[in-house]
């Protein structure tokens, strides 16, 4: 069997982990299938078309155990976890475990549930039930399994019908310093129903945590006519692995938009997969990723088309830097009955220096006839007339590049709908900028 | 204010300009005329600083400095300012955004104190009203999407702001609608004054019916080939390029020196 490489350690954890019987008891049998596929399917490697770019080589040769419990952050840690103008919910995982004290579900009307999904397999085990592990793939994907074998803790996120989430949901998980690397496998599962409106942001953050594996795995849930803007955000420590599957099912006439902001970690997956199920589903995967130093990331787009008269765009803007390296896979496959179907691929990049190096492909699959589909990527160096405009003016090369800088990006700032959130990332990404504080006061 | 001395300049290895002469001083509008590709782009990049132009021979002196020796930016700072041909589009950077910035550099290289946004955004929306200009424009990203004649009001929008010492408008009037033309002529009749000087490249004379140059120059294959009064820009009109550089006129060209 292939790929047997790295999974011992994880065997044994599994064994140590009561072969996956913790409680409740119909979990067990998930747990087990999904090691089972892990074992089937084995650590993937450059020889499979879906990770030809990425060579998780370090991530396989290194043992991440279960994080231990018991560490320590504190309120004053959070604090600059908010979104300014704009109550939140806030969950936050400890090591890849909810911490109720760090945490405010903030009681919303209209029966709207935000807790952990510890507590959700106890109170609502129907509605978990119903969608755990029925939309993600992992009979495909080895780190769905493998996340699926593990899975304990998360955010469980609840939208009844016809309510319209009032205040966005914080889910934030941070790692903090351990002795030897760790592993977590935070699973989320997000249920929206039909006609509601919803706003979910995931944060991945390192709090003193440094090399160590997070492997995340999300279930989005899309009612009918429900419109849903997700984000993820990636800012870990640059010796953080940060492998996470977003799985995005949508019901008839729904609006979902997938935002990705990936800033941190040493080698980053970014798995967005909206199965646009229902007639006149739209979604929009809208990312940005600014790898520099080491850091690889690779965003791997699998937009799936299963009913007629759906549309989906994708856009995903890379600035790479340094020995930077990037990945955009975008793949676009269309079902037979998927008719009239609207496919929009764009990823556009930015290299700041020679070594840095961006791999993007399209990858169309197309069973419908009547259907219509565009794809489009550059890969290029700054602009040098646009450079030459701003310095006309008389601001330093230095500033202009850092606006430039900022312009690119905020093509993808201005698809997020939801402003403070909005404005929250867009000071992610300013500080993350050369010279990023220059922008502060111009507008 | 401005000197220019045989100024040669090649691009790609290709002779532009061939000993260029001009001497602008403050309180002066000059024009220069010329046919498609006779060197008028040329001559404004370089007066700007922009990369790829290989200076061969010559000097230019800006209030007695050495143009060469100065950035695009500091250029800019000291109060060159060249509206572009071709105004560049900056998707996802706000105009006010920018604005600001310039703005800003430019204070505080004069040491001057900087204004925050409230100031900037209100210094802006006089300055579009005294234009007669939308301030719609200052929602969007920079030229982004802007119609030819929007550019190059904008243009103007921002000389108007950024109040230069010296300002080399490169074809401004081209493309423009009657009424477009129009607020670019008042936009830089309102900036002329004793303090200020500025090089208006043009194609025709239509602009020059609004903005009535002290000088008007013809540049033909890089170099000066006449020079007069707003009497040859009529001429030219009526007797086309050709009929300009027919003689040899070095010595008109050498007579502004
Ligand atoms: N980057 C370049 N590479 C090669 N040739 C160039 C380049 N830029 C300009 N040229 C050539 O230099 C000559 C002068 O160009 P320039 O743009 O200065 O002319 P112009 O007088 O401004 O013309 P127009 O009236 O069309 O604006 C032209 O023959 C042009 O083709
Ligand atoms: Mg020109």
């Amino acid at each position: 069997m292939k790929g047997k490489v790295g999974l011992e350690g994880y065997l044994e954890s599994f064994k140590r982990f009561q072969n996956g019987a913790g409680r409740p008891s119909w979990l067990r049998d998930v747990r087990r299938a999904a090691i089972q596929r892990c074992v089937e399917l084995g650590l993937p490697t450059t020889r499979d078309e879906d990770w030809k770019f990425t060579n998780l080589a370090p991530l396989t040769k290194k043992t991440f155990r279960p994080a231990p419990g018991g560490a320590k952050i504190t309120l004053d840690d959070l604090a600059p976890f908010v979104f300014q103008g704009q109550e939140s919910a806030r969950l936050v995982f400890v090591n890849g475990r909810y911490v109720e004290e760090l945490s405010d579900s903030c009681a919303q009307p209209g029966g709207v549930i935000a807790c952990s999904l510890a507590q959700s397999l106890g109170f609502h085990r129907e509605l978990v039930e119903q969608h755990l592990a029925k939309h993600v793939d992992y009979d495909r994907d080895f780190f769905a399994a493998l996340n699926t074998a593990f899975m304990e803790d998360g955010g469980f996120v609840y939208v009844p019908p016809r309510t319209v989430l009032q205040k966005p949901i914080h889910l934030i998980y941070a790692t903090t310093k351990m002795s030897s690397p760790v592993v977590t496998h935070p699973r989320n599962l997000i249920i929206v129903g039909e006609a509601t409106e919803a706003a979910v942001v995931e944060e991945y953050v390192s709090m003193g945590g440094d090399e160590y594996f997070t492997n995340a795995v999300s279930e989005l849930v899309a009612g009918e006519g429900a419109v849903v803007e997700h984000y993820r955000v990636e800012r870990e420590s640059t010796r953080a692995y940060n492998i996470g599957t977003v799985r995005v099912q949508q019901g008839r006439s729904s609006n979902v938009a997938c935002h990705g902001v990936l800033l941190g970690g040493v080698l980053v997956r970014n798995n967005v997969h909206p199965v646009l199920a229902g007639e006149g589903a739209e979604c929009v995967l809208n990312g940005v990723f600014m790898p520099r130093g080491r850091q690889h990331m690779d965003n791997f787009m699998w937009v799936e088309h299963a009913s007629p008269h759906c549309g989906s765009r994708q856009f995903y803007n890379g600035i790479l830097d340094d020995k930077a390296t990037g990945v955009f896979s975008g793949r676009i496959i269309v079902h037979k009955d998927a008719q009239k179907t609207d496919a929009k691929q764009t990823n556009r990049n930015l290299l700041l220096s020679d070594e840095a190096q961006m791999d993007s492909k399209p990858q169309l699959e197309i069973y419908a006839d009547d259907v219509k589909c565009t794809h489009g990527a550059t890969i290029g160096k700054m602009d040098d007339d646009a450079i030459f405009y701003l310095r006309a003016r008389g601001i330093p090369l230095e500033r202009a590049r850092t606006l430039l800088l900022f312009g690119f990006a905020a093509e993808n700032l201005e698809r997020m709908r939801q402003e403070p959130i909005r404005r929250y990332v867009e000071g992610l990404i300013t500080d993350r900028l050369p010279h990023g504080e220059i922008l502060k006061n111009l507008s | 204010m401005l000197e220019i001395k045989n100024l040669h300049v090649s691009v790609e290895g290709k002779k532009i300009l061939k000993g260029f002469n001009l001497k602008v001083d403050a309180g002066e509008v000059h024009s220069i005329m010329g046919p498609n590709g006779s060197g008028k782009s040329t001559l404004a990049s370089v007066l700007a600083g922009r990369d790829g132009y290989e200076v061969t021979e010559g000097q230019i002196l800006y209030r007695g400095r050495d143009l060469f020796e100065m950035d695009p930016e500091e250029r800019a700072c000291e109060g060159v300012f060249m509206a572009f041909q071709y105004p560049v589009e900056i998707p996802g950077v706000g105009s006010i955004q920018f604005l600001t910035a310039a703005l800003n550099a430019i204070r505080k290289h004069r040491g001057e104190e900087e204004f925050d946004a409230f100031e900037a955004l209100k210094l802006f929306k006089d300055k579009l009203k005294q234009l007669q200009m939308s301030d719609e424009m200052l929602h969007r990203s920079v030229n982004e999407g802007f119609s030819g004649g929007e550019k190059k009001k904008n243009e103007i929008f921002q000389m108007a702001v950024l109040e230069p010492s010296l300002a080399v408008l490169d074809e401004t009037d081209s493309g423009l609608d009657i009424d477009a033309l129009r607020i670019v002529a008042d936009g830089v009749n309102a900036l002329r004054g004793p303090e200020r000087a500025m090089l208006v490249i043009t194609h025709y004379q239509r602009l020059l019916n609004y903005v009535v140059p002290d000088y008007v120059h013809v540049l033909v294959d890089g170099r000066i080939v006449r020079s007069g009064g707003m009497e040859l820009a009529l001429r030219l009109e009526e007797h086309g390029y050709s009929w300009a550089g027919e003689r040899d006129p070095a010595g008109v060209a050498a007579a502004r020196l």
